[in-house]
This record gives structure tokens, C-alpha cells and sequence, in this order.
């Protein structure tokens, strides 16, 4: 009986080269190379086309807002806490603004950031395949509806809603508006931290369950803690969002500034703020116009600070499997 | 092809576990074929054969990891005494076996903790919450890993920092932590280089002394060198199963002899 084995790899040529001349001729040089430079020149435009939007819109916010300084004293625009820019006795107090971003945004973060992550272990480490496949376009048509629709949704039903419970709640609450604000972050938080958590290797996983771990314990204590870097930006997009949503709050929040951190009163966001003087027909150029540049700026430096803590927290919990 | 009788240990010897009649399958594609398999308590048992035999699928069978992923079914028995349980029935809960049978990988994968929360894994999930109980079975398992000596001083590093062979060496002592009856080996020095390689060697080689041991490896000198029992699978069979010196000297079957003297594989 010969050998079942046969010869691994029984040495066979490789096809022949097609007979072609090696030297391009100088004219197909040139052409090839002016391709090439042409392509390159194109994408590196694409790529400064992002670079200058941003340095531009910062220029713009930073040459309007020293104009607004140059009126508004520095000191007076963070320490006073009253901002009401077009009444005579004008104040500009942004902390006014920034306590209706901050309450609306906590409030959010207090529901996208344990359902996120809740949704996020149970698709990623629970779900069956079926459910995951039906369950992710849910979810993604939940960040797909128009943040308007929020607004309505926050101002028509959950404010009723949560006026059964608690009758003095006003009708504009930074309440209805975090928490409707919260439910519409989720997909965020959830898709990304899900992303993190599949992303942590399969041995890993098997390392726990080899010593008798249950499922929940592998997700607990070896998966989200693998995944902790994504899951922390997952956190900062959802902040980043918060922050920035415009419609929800100024529909159902009220626009009336209001140094206040009670999400049962009404109260304005910087966004908001925006909005409304933008809508208006302040005259260009004026000290009420000029605002909301400052407001701008404001809204971008807090921003760019919460890029920066979840550019640290990724380097930080950065893992090496 | 095989031309043994069912395969057996040494007269006088005490089984820790065994495999009847056993069939496994992923989805319709049947990964082992009928396999009898004894495993002698407190020795060494290495499996080998070329890859794509199914030695790791069959040594997956012991700690149920095959239940982690669908569509498959295990038929027949594996017996862990001295209860005689069927471990593969479906009857039977998997982190049941996986408390009393543990592995270690083909690649050091601790978690990202500590170097002490990386053994007090096991213990931890088993609710053992007394602090001085868990320091000391951390360093009892750490010391039977020979690691302790290393790591003594900065048990709250994180795990990632240590060298490969040491991070295999704190997947040994993970695996000890709970006092296994049965240490599964997934060719666990295939990303070593040689010396780390010798440590875990000797390392196996001892640990015999208080856990059966099953080895799966790449390396025929590896299994010559720890193992009591050797068995050489091929295509999802059991083709030979010897005292490790017989297998090595004077195998039964042509197949095995051709494995051996490296004409395939």
C-alpha cells in the first residue's frame, strides 16, 4: 500500500511572464506621472477642504467674539450669572447658558449612558445572531429620526407625561428635554461601545469561560473592562452630542435663560440661545448680535475639551491584546 | 486503519477520565470519529497528529468550550471519575465541568488586571469572597507556576507587562487558582521561544504531582519529553494510543510511524 500522504506541494513553474517591454518610452513617463501628480493633488484638496472649514469657522468665531470683548469685559461674561443681552440693563453672564447645557446634559447622559452600555453587553455578548440583526436597524432608526421630532416628542408627550406624576412641573423643563435628549443619544453610545466590545478578542473570552465563568460575569469582568477605552469614547460622542443639540432643548426646554441646575425649571442652552438670536432680526453688528459668537465659542471650547479628555482616555486604557 | 483494540492504560492504574464512543460535530461535518480514550490520573497525556485532526477539538470536548459556539453536538461519552459523570451529556452544566476542568491556550491570554486579579479570577467567580483565603491560593497557584519568584513585588502590575512566557506561566497559575482536576493544555508553548518553552516543559512535568494533565502540542520531541501516554489522531480518529515510549519506538501502525518520522504533517 503506497503512502495516503501525497507529496505536499509537487514543484510546478510558475506561468510565464507575458513577453512586454520592460522600458516605458519617455512620453509614456510624462504622461504617467502627471496622472499620478493630478490624483494626489485632487485628494490632498479633498483632505484641506475639512481643514479649512474648521480653521475657518474658529477664525470667524474667535474675530466676532473679540469684538464682543471688547465691550463685554472677560471676567463680567463668566462670573455674571445673568444673561439678558437685550434688555437695557444688558448682562452677560454665559454661566446663565451654561447651567441649561450642563443640567439638559447630565440629564441625557444619566439615561443614554446606562442604557447604552446595557444594550451594548446584551447585543454584543447576549443576543443571538437573530436578534442583533433585527435589533441594530432599530436602533439606528432611532438616530435617524429628526431631532425636531424630538423636540415635539419631548414637548407634546413626555412633559404630559411626566406632569401626571409631578403637576407643578412648567410645560418647558430641562427635565423632558434632557431625558427625550438622553433616549436619542442611546444609539450612539450603544453602537460605538458595542463596537469596542466585539472588537475584544474571542480567546479572551474563552480564557473566562475556561474557569467557569458565567456570561454575565465575562461581560462584567473581562469584556467591558477590555473594551473600557471604547467604551469611554463612546461616552465622550454622547457628551459631544449632548452638548451640541440645538432642536430638542429649544423646543422643549424654553428659551428663558436661567441660572439654575433644577431640571424641573425651564431654562435655556447656549444652543438655544443661538437659535433664537439667529431667527431673530438683531441688526449685524450689534452688541446683541455679537453674542452669539461668544456663545459659539463657548459651545466649541467645551467641546474640544471633551475631545481632548476622550483622546487622553484612549491613549490611557489603550489595550495591547 | 486502526488496528488496535480499544486502547487502555497500564494494568493497576487509575483513570481520571474517559472518552466512549465519542462523536462530535460542527454542524454536519463530523470533526471526531468514534473515540475511546483513557486518561490516567495524575499523568500526562499528549495528543498529537497533524493539523486539522481534531486533537484540539477532541481536548475542547473535556472542558465543554464547544458549547460557547452554535450548531454543534457532541455524541457519546466522556467519564470523569470517580463519579462517572457523562461531561459531554446535555444534561449537564458546562461552567459545572469548567470549574472542575481547566485550560490553558495555544496564546497567553490574561485579562487586562492585575497580575493577582488574573489568578483570583477563578476564585472570584466562584464567590469566594475572603480576602487572606485568596492571597494565599493566589500565591500558592502562582508559586506552582514558578512565577512567583518573578512577580512577587508587583502583583498589581497590570498582566500585559509581563513576557510572554510569564504571561503563559500566569495562565497556568489562572488555571490552578481553583484546584482543576483535570489541566487541559492547548499547545501552549507554540508562541514561545525555547527557553520559555523549557520552563513550561518542567513546569508540566511537575504539576503532574497534584493534576491530571492532557497536552495537546505540535512538537513530537514536546511530547516525548512530558508525557506518560501518547496519542496519535488523524482525520478526526483515534489512530493510536501507547505508552509514549512504545509510540515513539515502536509504533503499531504504519500511519503513526509516518507522523513520527516526519514523512507527513
Amino acid at each position: 500500500m503506497s503512502s495516503i500522504f501525497p507529496l505536499k506541494h509537487a514543484g510546478r513553474a510558475l506561468p510565464a511572464m507575458p513577453a512586454r517591454p520592460w522600458q516605458a518610452s519617455p512620453a509614456q513617463r510624462i504622461r504617467r506621472r502627471l496622472a499620478e501628480r493630478a490624483i494626489e493633488t485632487m485628494l490632498l484638496l479633498a483632505a484641506l477642504v475639512a481643514v479649512f472649514t474648521t480653521a475657518a469657522i474658529v477664525a470667524m468665531l474667535v474675530w466676532e467674539s473679540v469684538v464682543f470683548f471688547r465691550s463685554v469685559p472677560l471676567l463680567d461674561f463668566l462670573t455674571d450669572t445673568q444673561w439678558t443681552p437685550l434688555f437695557d440693563d444688558a448682562h452677560f453672564g454665559i454661566l446663565a447658558l451654561l447651567s441649561g447645557t450642563l443640567t439638559t446634559t447630565i440629564v441625557a447622559l444619566m439615561v443614554a449612558v446606562p442604557l447604552g452600555t446595557i444594550l451594548a453587553i446584551y447585543l454584543s455578548e447576549f443576543a443571538p445572531f437573530r436578534v442583533r440583526e433585527v435589533a441594530k436597524p432599530f436602533l439606528e432608526l432611532l438616530g435617524g429620526i429628526p431631532t425636531i421630532v424630538y423636540g415635539y416628542f419631548a414637548l407634546f408627550f413626555v412633559t404630559p407625561l411626566l406632569q401626571r406624576i409631578y403637576p407643578e412641573l412648567p410645560g418647558f423643563n430641562m427635565l423632558s428635554a434632557g431625558l427625550v435628549m438622553g433616549i436619542m443619544i442611546i444609539p450612539y453610545v450603544s453602537s460605538l461601545s458595542e463596537d469596542a466590545m466585539r472588537a475584544v478578542p474571542m480567546s479572551m473570552r474563552e480564557a473566562s469561560y475556561a474557569m467557569g465563568a458565567t456570561r454575565l460575569q465575562t461581560a462584567l469582568f473581562v469584556v467591558t473592562p477590555a473594551a473600557l477605552s471604547g467604551l469611554a469614547s463612546s461616552y465622550i460622542l454622547g457628551i459631544s452630542r449632548a452638548v451640541g443639540e440645538t432642536m430638542v432643548v429649544a423646543i422643549a426646554a424654553g428659551m428663558q435663560p436661567n441660572f439654575t441646575f433644577n431640571p424641573a425649571e425651564p431654562a435655556a442652552t447656549i444652543t438655544a440661545y443661538i437659535v433664537q438670536v439667529a431667527l431673530g432680526d438683531l441688526p449685524h453688528g450689534s452688541i446683541g448680535y455679537q453674542t452669539i459668537f461668544a456663545a459659539g465659542l463657548t459651545l466649541l471650547l467645551i467641546t474640544l475639551l471633551f475631545n481632548i479628555i476622550g483622546h487622553v482616555l484612549r491613549k490611557r486604557f489603550r489595550e495591547a491584546y | 486503519m486502526n488496528t488496535q483494540t480499544t486502547p487502555s492504560t497500564k494494568p493497576g492504574t487509575e483513570l481520571k477520565a474517559q472518552a466512549k464512543a465519542l462523536n462530535f460535530y460542527y454542524g454536519d461535518f463530523q470533526a471526531l470519529k468514534n473515540i475511546d480514550f483513557p486518561v490516567e490520573k495524575n499523568e500526562v497525556t499528549a495528543l498529537i497528529g497533524p493539523s486539522g485532526c481534531g486533537k484540539s477539538t477532541f481536548l475542547r470536548c473535556f472542558n465543554r468550550m464547544h458549547d460557547l459556539y452554535p450548531n454543534m453536538r457532541y455524541e457519546g461519552e466522556i467519564l470523569l471519575y470517580p463519579d462517572g459523570v457523562n461531561i459531554v451529556d446535555r444534561h449537564v452544566d458546562p461552567i459545572e465541568v469548567r470549574m472542575r476542568i481547566s485550560m490553558v491556550f495555544q496564546k497567553p491570554n490574561p485579562f487586562p488586571k492585575s497580575i493577582y486579579e488574573n489568578v483570583a479570577y477563578g476564585l472570584r467567580v466562584r464567590g469566594v469572597r475572603n480576602r487572606s483565603l485568596i492571597d494565599e491560593k493566589v500565591e500558592e497557584a502562582l508559586r506552582a507556576a514558578a512565577l512567583w519568584g518573578e512577580v512577587r513585588d508587583r502583583l498589581d502590575d497590570l498582566a500585559f507587562n509581563l513576557s510572554g512566557g510569564q504571561q503563559q506561566r500566569l495562565c497556568i497559575a489562572r488555571a490552578l487558582a481553583t484546584d482543576p482536576e483535570i489541566l487541559l493544555f492547548d499547545e501552549p508553548t507554540s508562541a514561545l521561544d525555547p527557553i520559555a518553552t523549557a520552563k513550561i516543559e518542567e513546569l508540566v512535568s511537575e504539576l503532574k504531582e497534584k493534576v491530571t494533565i492532557l497536552i495537546v502540542t505540535h512538537n513530537m520531541q514536546q511530547a516525548a519529553r512530558v508525557s506518560a501516554y501518547t496519542a496519535f489522531m488523524y482525520i478526526g480518529e483515534l489512530i493510536e494510543f501507547d505508552d509514549t515510549k512504545r509510540i515513539f519506538t515502536n509504533p503499531s501502525s504504519k500511519l503513526t510511524e509516518e507522523y513520527i518520522t516526519g514523512r507527513f504533517g
